[in-house]
Order: C-alpha cells, then sequence, then structure tokens
C-alpha cells in the first residue's frame, strides 16, 4: 500500500498552449481541470480529463435533460447509470437491456466499426452479472442508390453478422430505415438483453480498501484511442474526406473469440460470488473502468501502468490509460480470492492482471486516482477519481424552436429543409393523388431478410417468434436458467398454480421514426414510444421497460438542442402514460455531415414480458376465411409518413393524432388477446400486426405476403388512408364466429372498430384503390434488398 | 437400462454445447459438457461436437481445434466405435482432423445463412440417421458461413457408392457438390452435418424434426454400451 505523502507529480515543462483543443477540449473545460487540481495538469491527466469529459462519455450537453425521464417503477433493480438497466421480470431472475450507438467508427469503417459495437454492448450488458442472450440493431443509411451506402450496409450488416454470430449471442432484432439525410452519417444503434439471477448481480464499484482492481481479456494497444472524444464527439467534417478517413485508426478492431472466453469467465466468477464488483472496458478504456468503479465506492485507486499487458513496446502511460482495445473487463477482487480469479480466468484461456489497488479516500474524502509506474514506482498522474465524472462540465445550451420541417422556414435559423437532398417543405396532404396506389404500394414494399437471414437468430433455443414481425419474442431462459425449470411458482397472484413449472416470455421491439419526429420532435417521439409497446403487445407481452438511444446532429446548434429537448419530453409524457420505465439510454451528438444535422432520431427499445409462453403467437399473417378487423381509427393526414418522404418528396404537413389514453386501452386489450393464445393455444386471433411504416396498406400487405394469403377489404378511402400513419392501430384477422365476441372486447375497451373485409384466394384488393396479387407483391417485397444491393443479376 | 452418457466437446468459441446438452437432457440423457484440454472421454456413451466457432475459427474453421488435446480422445472413441457426432462446426472440426472426408469451404454466396431448410435423408448408415427411411423429407436449421461441402470426384464417388451421404438439401443453399448436407465414416459410427437437429426439438421454437435424429443416436448409443 503506498502512503498519501506522495508529492504532486510535476506538471510536463513547456506543454504546448493548445494541447488541450487537440485533445477535444475547450480553454473553458481546461480552467475547470486547472481549478480540481489547483495547479497545471500534466500530458497524462489532460489526456484522462479529455475523454471523460467527452460528449460521449459524460452527456455534457444532455444531461441537463436526461432527468425529465421516468426511471422508477416496481420492477426496477438498476435504472439508467450502470452498465446496463435491470428489471426483476420473475422472483429473482433479472432482465438485463442497454443499447448504445456506434455511428461514427461504423461510417469511417463499417465492418469494424459494427462489430464493436456489438461486442460493447454485450460487455456492458455482462458487467452487471448477466448472460447475454440476445443482440439487435437499428440502423439508418442514404438511399441504395447510392454505391456508398451499398457499402457502408454490406459491411455494417458483415460486421453484425461476424461479430455476433461468432461471440455467441444471437441478433433477434432490428429496425431498417433509409433517408437522405445519413448519407453523410449512418446510424448503427446495437442493443443487448441479458439474463441474470438477482443474487448475482454485481455493481461496477470498487469497494474495500486492499482490494484489487484486476484487468481480464485482451491487450492493450493503440487501437481506439481517443475515440470518445475526437471520433464520437465531434461532426464528421465534409462527407468522407481525407479528414474522415484520417480516423479510421481511432477506430477500434474487433475479437469476437476473445469476447466469447471473456463472458465464459466472468459469468463463472459472478456465479461463484469471487468478485465484489466488474465494469467493463468501453470508451474512454482504462480511465473511464478505473475511475467510474472507485468513484462510485467513494474510494481511491492506484492503476500500474507498467502491469498492464501491452500489444506493443513503448506505450506511454495515457496511451494506456485511453486506449479503447475491445475485449477487456476490470474485476474487483479482494486479496484472498485473487487466486481463485486468476485460475477461473486461466482455465477459460483469458489472461488477467492485477492493475490496481483500491485506495481509501484521504482525510477529506477524496478518493485520488493515481497512475503509477509500478505500484511503488513514481506518479505519473494524481486527480480526484469523482472528478472525471461528476466534475464533468454540464452544459445548458441555447435552445431554439426548429420552425419543423413541415413549416414555415421564415424564422430563426434559416432553412432546416436544405440539404436533405430535393426534399421540400410541401404538405403531403395538398400533393395530388398518385396514379396509382398499386405502383406506390409495390414501392414501399421492403423485406429485410437478407438482412437478419445472416445473422445467427437461433442460439440458445429461445427464439420464438424470429426478426421480421412486429416484435421479437423469446423464452426467459438462459443456459444457467433452463426451461421449464426457470419459473416455478408465482407471486403476482396472475400465474399458474404455486410449484407449477411455467416457461415465460420477453418481446423486443426496437424502432425510430425520424420522419414523424423530424415534423414535431415531441409527439413524433411519443408516437414511436407508442408504437413499439404496442409492437411488443402485438407479441402477447405487457411493455415493462424501455431503453434509448438519442442520436441527433449537433448540440451547438439550437434548435438541435430544442429536438433534444422536446424528444425527451414525449418519451417522458408516453412513458408515464403507458406506465413504462426508462432504465438506460445513450445520448449520440455530432450526428452532422459537412455542418448538415441528420434529422432528430431517436432509437426506443421496448422489453415486455409475457407471463405464460406456451405457444407461438399468431404473428403478422392473414387465414384463410378470417375477417379483417381493424381496431382503432384510420387518419388521413399523411406528414411524416414513408409515403410523404418516399413517395411524394413532401416532409412537411401534420402528424396524425395521438391520444395515449386510448393508445394504453389498446395495448392492454391487445397484449390480453394475443397473451391468452400465446398461453393456451386457443384464441381468436389469427393473425394480428399494427399499422406504422407505410401505413394500413403496408399493413395488409406484410399480413399477406407472410401468409401467402390475399385478401379483399374495403370501406379505405383514400390514398390518403392507405399511408397515413396514425398510431393506435392493429389490424386483426379474426375468425369469423369470433368476431362479435373480440367486437365486444373492443368496445368495452372504448376502442372502435371496423370490419374491412375478409382473407382469402391470391388476390389483394383494396377496392378503389389497389387490385393486384400476393404474388406480385411477393417479388417487389423480397427483391427490393437484394435488388438494390445489386446482389442479383436483373 | 440407465440413460445413455453423453459427453458435448467444449472449445473455447463453441456456442450451442449449451443447446445441445439441452435437447439431449430432454429425451433422457446424461450429459457432461468436456472442456478442450481433457485427455480422456472414457466411459462416455457417444460424443457430440458440437457447432460454434471453436478457437474462433482463425486459420479456417476447425483448423486449430484438430489439434486440442481432446481430438486425441475423440480418435480413440471413434476407433472403437463409439458414435461421434459432429454438428455444424463439430462437423468442420471432424473434417479437419481426418475422422471425415472432404472440407467445407465458405458458402457459394459468401454471405452466412440462418435458415430453416428441407432435407432429404439419403441413408441410414449413421448413429442419428439409423432409425429414418431413406427419401424422408425433414426440416432443420442451418447457421453456418462455411458449409459448403466439398471433396475429390473420387470421394464423392466413394461416399455415394458406399452410401455415406446421410442427408441432402432439397434446395442447396450453400453450393455444397450434390447437394451434400452430412456425411458418414466408412464404419457409420462417426458422422458431421451442418443442420442442427438440436434447434428443432421444441414446437414453440419450430421444427421438431431433430427430435427423432437424436433419439436415434441416444438408442444407438445405448446399444454400444450393452
Amino acid at each position: 500500500m503506498t502512503s498519501q505523502a506522495d508529492s504532486d507529480p510535476a506538471p510536463d515543462e513547456g506543454l504546448p498552449e493548445a494541447v488541450h483543443r487537440a485533445l477535444g477540449m475547450t480553454d473553458g473545460e481546461y480552467e475547470r481541470v486547472v481549478a480540481i487540481l489547483g495547479r497545471a495538469p500534466n500530458y497524462l491527466e489532460l489526456a484522462m480529463y479529455a475523454v471523460m469529459w467527452s460528449e460521449h462519455c459524460s452527456y455534457k450537453s444532455s444531461r441537463a435533460h436526461l432527468g425529465r425521464l421516468p426511471s422508477e417503477g416496481p420492477q426496477v433493480l438498476l435504472g439508467p447509470g450502470e452498465g446496463a438497466g435491470v428489471i426483476e421480470a420473475a422472483p429473482g431472475i433479472g432482465v438485463a437491456l442497454r443499447v448504445e450507438s456506434h455511428n461514427h467508427p461504423s461510417a469511417i469503417e463499417p465492418y469494424q466499426g459494427a462489430a464493436t459495437g456489438v461486442g460493447g454492448i454485450i460487455r456492458d450488458v455482462l458487467s452487471v452479472g448477466a448472460r447475454p442472450i440476445a443482440l439487435g440493431d437499428g440502423l439508418c443509411f442514404g438511399p441504395l442508390e447510392n454505391a456508398r451506402q451499398r457499402f457502408l450496409m454490406s459491411g455494417v450488416v458483415s460486421g453484425i453478422s461476424g461479430y455476433g454470430n461468432a461471440v455467441g449471442v444471437p441478433t433477434v432484432m432490428g429496425d431498417l430505415v433509409f433517408d437522405d439525410c445519413y448519407s453523410g452519417n449512418p446510424l448503427v444503434n446495437v442493443a443487448c438483453v441479458g439474463i441474470v439471477r438477482v443474487d448475482e448481480m454485481v455493481l461496477g464499484r470498487a469497494s474495500g480498501a486492499g482490494n484489487l482492481a484486476v484487468l481480464l481479456g485482451a491487450s492493450t494497444g493503440r487501437d481506439g484511442i481517443g475515440g470518445v472524444s475526437v471520433l464520437a464527439s465531434a461532426g464528421l467534417g465534409d462527407g468522407f474526406s481525407d479528414e474522415s478517413l484520417a480516423k479510421r485508426p481511432s477506430v477500434q478492431i474487433g475479437d469476437p473469440f476473445a469476447e466469447k472466453g471473456l463472458i465464459e469467465a466472468c459469468l463463472e466468477l459472478t456465479r461463484r460470488k469471487l468478485i465484489v464488483g466488474m465494469q467493463d472496458l468501453g470508451g474512454a478504456g482504462l480511465v473511464c473502468a478505473t475511475s467510474e468503479t472507485a468513484a462510485r465506492a467513494g474510494m481511491g485507486m492506484d492503476v500500474d501502468v507498467s502491469a498492464v499487458r501491452c500489444r506493443e513496446a513503448g506505450m506511454e502511460a495515457f496511451e494506456i490509460m485511453t486506449s479503447e482495445s475491445q475485449e477487456r473487463m476490470l474485476v474487483i477482487s479482494t486479496p484472498d480470492r485473487l487466486q481463485s480469479v486468476l485460475s477461473v480466468c486461466e482455465r477459460h484461456e483469458v489472461p488477467a492482471t492485477v492493475v490496481g489497488v483500491v485506495t481509501p479516500p484521504d482525510d477529506d474524502g477524496v478518493g485520488w486516482l493515481r497512475i503509477r509506474s509500478g505500484f511503488d514506482g513514481p506518479v505519473l498522474g494524481e486527480l480526484p477519481a469523482k472528478s472525471l465524472s461528476e466534475d464533468a462540465p454540464c452544459y445548458y445550451r441555447p435552445l431554439s424552436p426548429a420552425p419543423g420541417l413541415g413549416m414555415s422556414t421564415a424564422a430563426g435559423h434559416g432553412e432546416p429543409a436544405a440539404g436533405h437532398g430535393e426534399h421540400s417543405t410541401t404538405d403531403p396532404d395538398s400533393v395530388p393523388p398518385p396514379l396509382s396506389c398499386e405502383a406506390d404500394l409495390l414501392a414501399l414494399l421492403r423485406d429485410p431478410s437478407w438482412v437478419y437471414r445472416q445473422y445467427d437468430h437461433q442460439l440458445f433455443l429461445n427464439t420464438v417468434e424470429p426478426p421480421g414481425g412486429d416484435a421479437a419474442l423469446c423464452k426467459l431462459a438462459s443456459p444457467e436458467i433452463p426451461w421449464p425449470s426457470s419459473v416455478t411458482g408465482d407471486s403476482s397472484g396472475e400465474g399458474p398454480r404455486s410449484g407449477e413449472p411455467r416457461q415465460m416470455g420477453m418481446a423486443f421491439s426496437m424502432d425510430a421514426n425520424p420522419g414523424a419526429c423530424s415534423i414535431d420532435p415531441r409527439q413524433g417521439t411519443a408516437a414511436l414510444v407508442a408504437e413499439s409497446t404496442l409492437n411488443v403487445a402485438v407479441a402477447g407481452a405487457r411493455p415493462a421497460a424501455l431503453v434509448n438511444c438519442l442520436n441527433f446532429g449537433n448540440p451547438e446548434h439550437p434548435e438541435v438542442m430544442w429536438q433534444l429537448s422536446e424528444a425527451i419530453d414525449g418519451m417522458a409524457e408516453a412513458c408515464r402514460a403507458l406506465d413504462v420505465p426508462v432504465v438506460g439510454g445513450n445520448v449520440s451528438l455530432y450526428n452532422e455531415n459537412a455542418g448538415q444535422d441528420i434529422l432528430p432520431t431517436p432509437v426506443v427499445v421496448v422489453l415486455g414480458l409475457v407471463q405464460r409462453l406456451s405457444f407461438p403467437p399468431p404473428g403478422v399473417c392473414l387465414a384463410e376465411g378470417g375477417a379483417v378487423l381493424l381496431i382503432g381509427s384510420l387518419q388521413a393526414s399523411l406528414g411524416g409518413s414513408r409515403w410523404a418522404v418516399e413517395r411524394a418528396h413532401a416532409r412537411g404537413g401534420r402528424l396524425p393524432k395521438l391520444d395515449l389514453a386510448v393508445h394504453a386501452r389498446l395495448v392492454e386489450l391487445v397484449s390480453g388477446l394475443v397473451g391468452e393464445e400465446v398461453a393456451h393455444g386457443v384464441g381468436d386471433v389469427l393473425g394480428i400486426h399494427d399499422v406504422s411504416a407505410g401505413g394500413i396498406g403496408l399493413c395488409l400487405a406484410e399480413m399477406s405476403l407472410r401468409s401467402g394469403i390475399g385478401l379483399r377489404v374495403a370501406s379505405i378511402t383514400s390514398h390518403a388512408e392507405l399511408f397515413s400513419e396514425p398510431p393506435s392501430c392493429v389490424v386483426a384477422c379474426i375468425a369469423p364466429e369470433a368476431l362479435e365476441r373480440v367486437v365486444a372486447s373492443c368496445d368495452a375497451h372504448g376502442l372502435e372498430t371496423r370490419v374491412l373485409g375478409s382473407a382469402g384466394g391470391s388476390r389483394f384488393i383494396v377496392e378503389g384503390l389497389v387490385d393486384t396479387t400476393v404474388d406480385k407483391l411477393g417479388r417487389a417485397w423480397r427483391g427490393f434488398l437484394p435488388d438494390a444491393l445489386a446482389l442479383v443479376a436483373s | 437400462m440407465s440413460s445413455p452418457h453423453i459427453a458435448v466437446t467444449v472449445f473455447p468459441g463453441s456456442n450451442c454445447e449449451f443447446d445441445v446438452a439441452w435437447a439431449l437432457e430432454r429425451l433422457g440423457a446424461r450429459v457432461e459438457l468436456v472442456w478442450h484440454h481433457e485427455h480422456t472421454l472414457d466411459g462416455f456413451d457417444a460424443i457430440v461436437l458440437p457447432g460454434g466457432f471453436a478457437h474462433g475459427d482463425y486459420l479456417r474453421p476447425g483448423a486449430i481445434a484438430q489439434f486440442s488435446p481432446i481430438m486425441e480422445a475423440v480418435r480413440a472413441a471413434a476407433d472403437r466405435g463409439i458414435p461421434v457426432v459432429g454438428i455444424c462446426n463439430g462437423f468442420q472440426i471432424l473434417t479437419e482432423a481426418k475422422l471425415l472426408p472432404g472440407a467445407l469451404q465458405k458458402n457459394a454466396g459468401l454471405e452466412f445463412i440462418c435458415d430453416t431448410v428441407e432435407l432429404e435423408v439419403s441413408s441410414r448408415h449413421s448413429p442419428l440417421t439409423a432409425e429414418s427411411s431413406p427419401g424422408q423429407v425433414i426440416s432443420l436449421p442451418i447457421n453456418h458461413f462455411e458449409g459448403n461441402f466439398t471433396c475429390s470426384p473420387a470421394t464423392l464417388r466413394e461416399l455415394v457408392d458406399e452410401d455415406r451421404v446421410i442427408m441432402r438439401y432439397r434446395e442447396n443453399p450453400n453450393g455444397s457438390v450434390d447437394s451434400i448436407a452430412g456425411i458418414s465414416n466408412r464404419r457409420g459410427n462417426v458422422v458431421g452435418l451442418m443442420p442442427h437437429p438440436e434447434r428443432a426439438c421444441d414446437t414453440l421454437t419450430g421444427s421438431t424434426d431433430g427430435r427423432s435424429l437424436l433419439e436415434s443416436l441416444l438408442r444407438s448409443a445405448s446399444s454400444v454400451r450393452s
């Protein structure tokens, strides 16, 4: 143990004045560091503050707003701020959930950018002691007519496939959006779900003076240095310029094989209760893991950089501390268990080294993070551990309402629509109807199976509803907590008899809707949350928790800050109304290219729970002879719809109305109807799908396509009703004899219904608007991605 | 008769071991996961090499795994006539270890494929298919990047003439020669296949056609012992 008497490290002589700027820090932030330390920092210390105070790590522009999100609920075990949010899904069994962006790395090096995004999110979930059991990915690209976009999309999908499959975590959900605004800055959001026994949960805390910090996994190299600051927290410059591509060395390289070993080793450590704390190494590397674990426990830590296994000789202390080399975890062990920890790692062939010692706080209660060369060697840098996280700047950046793409561009910040291709701020409701609704419907069809066919979505034998439907549905089980013993008994009183084995399920939906969010970020985000909760209800689940990734432009633009603030308010309103706690999130700013911000793109992942899962849900399909029933009411506002953006090139207009009280009743009705079916295998619903992107036109078409059965419906009166995207609408295919019962049930929930027609045959007919065949729809649907990516010779 | 005792080998990077164990245990087997550093597999009635990415699939799938200590024990068990089944990555390892002929190269489309496909059982010459009827059509998940079976024309002739092609794809997904999805050795106790029978054992997740294959394996395992 070292004494408190070590002298202050001497500041480097002749530190050039502008070094902090090269590290991505402002002059004001530099002054703040000087004030904290009471002296000028040396280069190592400055580099540590630079990465920890980056936008990516400190949330300095968004923190002031995030507190408005509701994060509490009776099931919440861990809310925002830890590696992952955790809810208690069943007595003693937690589900961990987290989503994060890897946008800029993927823009520069799509394969490794996406691959390391997957690796990073897995370690987040692992860090609370959970076994990662499902992955999701939300992807936004520019139109595929552009060769660069095809390169990006193929690379990103290969990266997710290459890493996720090899690391042994199935990819079960995703979302895919194309829009001009992502041409210079694609979005790659990755989500992970894990399962943990509540008594085996661990936190990122370095408690207990004298305890040891052990670094597990890959060696530390020069890859990813400054990833969080120079790459993730700055705009991408002009296109894919030399300047952007010169940042390629800031992208890390993934090794799924190393990560797989790390998963198994860490899970054995938590299962055998050999460690007192654990944290992943991601953004800001060792600086983040050592300072955060120490700060959370109110302790300090001595870190010996010479003990860190390096990939190459001659690495400087600042490189070792800020490297973002992948596949590393930090665990905190008591000295007497160290040998057991090391032997577990050895068995799993995971290198492990003691790199730190937890130190008590000083007399003033300050825990010091000391970087040394040798535990008794010279102190290379010394700073209060808490100052890296808690003293980070928090900016109340100016907000200014963006005029909204649909409204006049006269006020404020000029022309928000500029740069989004040739799109206008025209109100789509004022555009003449299409010459052929059928042609427009065909153009909107998009089968995403080209993407998820490349992902292992079956591993662990839990996937009941694979990707491609409204929500993925999995058994609530993992290798350590298998079916049928996963849940016995029931404390809620609504389940089966006590002691009877019962398979529970969990549904996930990952969604984005930049079209709606750009017209009205508040209502658009509320509608997005609403859609995602409805998606899990369609799988028979009740929404239980939400995590979000807020992808926005440059926070120094007041209208971007306004969009962010509005989106947070919209999310908060919807989550309160629908009773869904926000258990974690990530904010990705500076998504811009050549000064042009992306459309506001909040991405949400909603987790829903199924109390008894014994049969697959009806899914997105039709059944011969079934009645086609609309629950909810259509609207004719096309604002923010895919039809408006892609077919009419009109980005203005109004969003369809959203009534969250009605929506809550719809979610309850649908999760109840489908929940009965997955529990007992009999029910009135033969197929069900929510109305979302593409409107009821696309909804009906997808139900036809996924079952190969046609339909004839009437009483959709115009192209506006066909393509409008009203929230709170589902289409269900109901056995004719059950129709009266289902309609009565809807009435009892205060929900409107309309029988549109019936299913059957091979023709797809929306009277007065579309008359085609399921075959013809199928060719357009299946062909879209392979053709657009030029995978099939035309 | 006590339940058969099955070893499921685990290499660093394997990932289907839990699934195989789960499926076999539900059919009544006692399953033990055996780490690749072990030197013996004595006392087991059958051995399964599960899917995954042993040693990260670095160099080539199975290229490093063939040198893991456990492989000597697998070879010895195969020589004793114990049923040895390689599923997906396990099949790749068995070919690299020369316990089965041929090789598995990248899929013709140069993409990973995760899907459920139809297969035709073409031989009963294996512990997995001993109870199936030739011509029987089954549906099993596949999940691989390197599942494109290839071998010399002479080997192919041998495999066909000796009735050692145990199943074929009905619609070739990956470019395999003669649509081959699985083969056995001459003695008929070592078998490799790219599809995953353990992923087809539960109505809740899809096909249950894998169950009869694994049941057949368990009965073969029991008969070896008796």
